[in-house]
């Protein structure tokens, strides 16, 4: 058996005239933000024995299905579901995980605001929070755009009044439906996903917010709450 | 029995007629979204209220 070699960067640590490179700053502020057990830990503190922590984890998961429903849908286009039992099965199946995914997403976001979670050095996961809401408001308006009937020529004559007057019209077009395809299937998806990951690394990084009841004497400084 | 299936689902969820509202005085909302609200305010309770137990009896 023969031993693998690491090289210092491989093991974390990395050269001393190294040390200014890009490369090893940006691994250096992972190791120390995101340490393997605390990016996938083992063990959660004891206060999130409780039903209203698992909502986050499910709007991820619904989140998942609608990106894969979506990603079939894309395949045959946003048509596909008029003329094939198919594409109406899997055009469904996408509305009814941005439904769950909402539905989850509103439980888990009153849960956090009667915790209070922005404390303890959280309000940037608060907001990416928020952000994420938003660019899903955005992506569920795109999709309801991307339905190719009646209801969509509806929603986006009303859409494009309510836009105009609170002064943002002139910045996209939701009678376009080529350019409402593509901020659809493409940057708020990515939006979305993107910040949800930040989300995520944050939540990791800070720790879950504890209890008011344990809130510890210096929040500015807290992190992480006891283990169980 | 396919067929059969089919019809109490669209009896079910019937989606292609006018909608349905609930009028309170200056408030209109569908019947669609305040049972979904509805579900959501019930979810909630029950995810703060149902105690959560967890394998191997530590809490």
């Amino acid at each position: 058996m023969t031993a693998v070699d690491h090289t210092p960067a491989e093991t974390g640590e990395g050269l001393a005239e190294d040390a200014d490179q890009w490369t090893a700053k940006i691994r250096r502020f992972l190791m120390s933000n995101l340490p393997p057990g605390r990016l996938i830990p083992d063990r959660q503190p004891s206060y999130m024995a409780s039903w209203i922590y698992i909502f986050g984890a499910l709007t991820i998961g619904a989140l998942a299905m609608v990106i894969i429903s979506g990603g079939l849908l894309s395949v045959e286009g946003p048509t596909w579901w008029h003329d094939s039992s198919v594409g109406l099965f899997v055009n469904s199946l996408h509305l009814w995980s941005v439904e769950l995914f909402f539905f989850f997403m509103v439980v888990h976001l009153w849960g956090k605001f009667f915790m209070a979670a922005w404390r303890g050095n959280r309000a940037l996961t608060w907001m990416t929070g928020v952000i994420t809401f938003m660019a899903s408001i955005g992506a569920g308006l795109t999709g309801y755009l991307s339905q190719t009937n009646f209801d969509s020529q509806w929603i986006s004559t009303q859409a494009k009044d309510g836009l105009n007057g609170v002064g943002v019209g002139s910045f996209f077009n939701v009678l376009n439906f080529g350019q409402m395809l593509m901020w659809h299937i493409m940057i708020l998806p990515l939006a979305v996903v993107a910040i949800s990951v930040l989300h995520v690394l944050l939540v990791r990084t800070r720790g879950i917010v504890p209890p008011i009841e344990l809130e510890p004497a210096n929040s500015a400084t807290a992190t992480t709450g006891g283990e169980a | 029995m396919t067929a059969a299936l089919a019809v109490v689902v669209a009896a079910l969820v019937n989606i292609t007629g006018p909608g349905h509202y609930i009028h309170w005085g200056f408030i209109q909302i569908s019947v669609g979204n305040i049972i979904v609200i509805s579900l959501m305010v019930v979810t909630f309770l029950a995810a703060i209220l149902i105690p959560y137990h967890r394998k191997g009896g530590r809490s």
